[in-house]
């Protein structure tokens, strides 16, 4: 038994990652050395489709980095390529400082991987679906054991471990698949639509509990995501990918500031009244550049002005008995850059 | 070359494909199928069981009639149904439990989606698909152990025969043997899960469809062709000609050499004249005058090696052909 798996518990204690526990590759020309995951040049073929193209990314440790794009952009393809379990057809992965194609046990080892559509064995129950993955992990039975409850705790499912996995809800596997990942006590974890098809609810949850996973243990995640408002939270740096290519990359903020300046603002005002009401009452409003209809309700209108109108826009319909009921600032700026990137992309080979 | 992760690794106590094969073990021997195929197979056993006694008590009063008793409990049952004799019968359903037993093993954990979560452990991919075969291949050893051991534990008993050493090494010899035949089974129903990548019901119905060819039309198959190529009533020369275009043909399928070699090694009394059509009218006449004689245990592998051979190679062909389409799928459907 070596060192690191001797006390199980005490691992699972808060205590601060090493930045860069590295050094098991000869840091070779070009590779950052403080990076977690890097890829240069990373392509995925599957006959004359490319699924990934000439992707080029770096995440350092503890951070959460958000890859995000539609259904189809190569997303899962780039996680089952950085974990050695797809086979690159160009292009080189370094992950925790090793080749995945090269040794992907040991970086397996130390990833914990949520995968798309997680799966479990419905007939088992939930503890002896996590028993399985630890002991597939190397854990002997007390420390599995030990290991498990621990987890259990943490994903709020101690009360549901003995029912089969087969009665529980999608939010409830996610959960699991959670617990699953971080079993092998990882220093990095992937985790491939963690939000997908889970009521608002669980997003919340799922997301509170990743967040507090990276505080508590010092995790670097990569989550990937089609939803950027359920992730954008949380994430430190995103990555917009479509068609296989990285479009944008940085923290939110600085994405945020390239979308500020060249966008206009758009208001959703509703207020007590018919539509029609309340868009005579808006074209009055000095500022005021454009009026139209909301997508899908029929009692709000959308406003486009070039500055943020939301103060005087609560005054004057005030002031015209027609307070505000619903005022929301569309398109922040990230959003905004989002839909962007995604509409060009998309576009642009339809 | 990587330090760290040598020091990591952590101890070999259990190899992946051996925690893989546990917990499919455990699978098996708790599900539904396991304990229908074990009613009906024990059924099976004590319907043979029933009527090989009972042709042992009519035949006792010449018991030096028959070479080896104990052997007989397996080999004897009523003269003409020969379904009801236990090689046969097991030669029969054998097959069932190899299908039962892989034709979901790996297109379950696709359709389930637990494949990826799977490989994504610290094992090798090949760990997977071992780890089945090896669980797979345990469950039927056990049952296949367990009837026989039934059958010759209820003729100790309650008939009184004592088997002779060598009767008991031919016993074994022919369960190693039903354990390749079924194994190859196991191993083809293995395949169609790893090939039929969706529904595991449509790797089912392709496996039992090929048992129902293989054991019940094959023959008849067999026969329409050779009465095609020579009538089967006519001159000598004709009906052997008959005869040899049969032989051929059924010898391609599984079963005629399982049963072939499983004839050969439960009775010592079988000869070359049993099991294979003579090549010449002087070869056949030579076979009606030669006395009946006692084979050894060599004698008679020696006569139904390549049918043991072929039956080796078939199973060790179809794992093979699973485990490297299965190494080189895509985890993603």
């Amino acid at each position: 038994m070596p060192g690191p798996r001797a006390k199980p518990t005490a691992r699972l204690a808060s205590r601060p990652r090493p930045q860069h526990q590295a050094t098991q590759e000869p840091a070779a020309d070009g590779w950052d050395p403080d990076a977690i995951i890097q890829t240069r040049g990373l392509t995925k073929r599957y006959g004359t489709l490319t699924a990934v193209d000439h992707l080029d990314l770096a995440i350092r440790p503890g951070e959460i980095f958000a890859l995000l794009g539609p259904n189809g952009a190569g997303k899962t393809t780039t996680v089952l390529m950085l974990l050695g379990l797809s086979e690159p057809s160009g292009g080189e992965a370094r992950v925790v400082g090793l080749d995945p194609t090269r040794h992907p046990l040991e970086v397996k080892r130390r990833v914990g991987y949520l995968p798309d559509n997680v799966g479990f064995y419905g007939g088992l129950t939930a503890r002896q679906n996590l028993r399985y993955t630890a002991y597939l992990n190397g854990l002997g039975r007390r420390e599995a054991d030990e290991r498990i409850e621990s987890l259990l705790e943490q994903v709020d499912l101690t009360a549901d471990a003995h029912r089969r996995v087969g009665e529980f809800s999608r939010g409830m596997r996610q959960r699991l698949g959670i617990a699953d990942a971080l079993i092998s006590d990882p220093a990095l974890l992937i985790l491939d639509e963690p939000t997908i098809a889970i009521d608002p609810i669980g997003v919340a949850e799922i997301l509170a509990l990743i967040r507090g996973l990276v505080r508590e243990h010092g995790l670097t995640v990569l989550l990937s995501s089609h939803l950027l408002e359920q992730v954008e939270s949380i994430c430190d740096r995103v990555g917009i990918f479509c068609r296989g290519k990285l479009l944008a990359q940085g923290t939110v903020v600085d994405l945020a500031a390239q979308a500020v300046g060249d966008d206009e603002i758009v208001l959703e005002v509703g207020a007590n009244a018919p539509g029609e009401v309340l868009e005579a009452a808006l074209a009055v409003i000095p500022g005021v550049e454009r009026i139209g209809r909301h997508e899908v309700d029929d009692r709000l209108r959308l406003v486009t002005a070039g500055r943020d109108l939301r103060v005087e826009l609560v005054r004057e319909l005030g002031a015209r008995d027609l307070p505000p009921i619903h005022l929301v600032r569309r398109g922040e700026a990230l959003e905004a850059i989002y839909r962007r990137h995604i509409e060009q992309c998309e576009g642009g080979s339809r | 070359m990587t330090a760290v992760g040598e020091a990591r690794r952590p101890d070999r106590r259990r190899a992946g494909w051996w925690v893989i094969a546990e917990k499919e073990l455990g699978d098996h021997v708790t599900s539904l199928r396991f304990i229908i195929l074990l009613l009906i197979l024990a059924a099976a056993v004590a319907v043979t069981l029933y009527f090989a006694s009972a042709r042992i008590r009519d035949l006792a009063p010449q018991v030096s009639g028959i070479p080896a008793v104990f052997i007989a409990l397996f080999t004897l049952g009523p003269e003409d149904i020969p379904i009801l004799r236990f090689d046969i019968f097991v030669g029969f359903l054998a097959p069932l439990l190899g299908i039962a037993f892989g034709f979901d093993s790996v297109n379950v954990e696709r359709s389930e989606g637990t494949l990826p979560r799977l490989v994504a452990q610290p094992i090798h991919r090949d760990d997977v698909i071992n780890g089945k075969f090896a669980a797979g291949l345990a469950v039927i050893a056990v049952m296949l152990a367990a009837l026989a051991a039934l059958v010759a534990g209820v003729g100790i008993v309650r008939l009184g025969i004592v088997p002779s050493p060598a009767e008991v090494i031919r016993l074994i010899v022919w369960y190693l043997l039903t354990l390749v035949y079924v194994g190859f089974w196991l191993a083809f129903a293995t395949l169609l899960s790893v090939v039929i990548r969706r529904a595991a019901a449509s790797a089912l119905f392709l496996a039992f469809g090929l048992w129902v060819v293989v054991t019940f039309f094959w023959d008849l198959m067999a026969t329409v062709v050779a009465n095609a190529f020579a009538p089967a009533s006519g001159t000598a020369d004709q009906v052997l000609r008959n005869l040899q275009v049969h032989e051929l043909l059924t010898r391609f399928s599984p079963a005629t050499l399982y049963q072939e070699a499983s004839l050969v090694v439960l009775n010592p009394g079988a000869g070359a004249s049993d099991i294979s059509v003579p090549g010449t009218i002087g070869q056949f006449v030579q076979g009606q005058q030669q006395i009946p004689s006692l084979h050894s245990l060599d004698q008679s592998l020696l006569l139904v090696w390549p049918q043991v051979v072929i039956l080796v190679a078939l199973m060790v062909l179809s794992f093979a052909a699973a485990y490297v389409l299965f190494m080189r799928q895509e985890i993603r459907a």
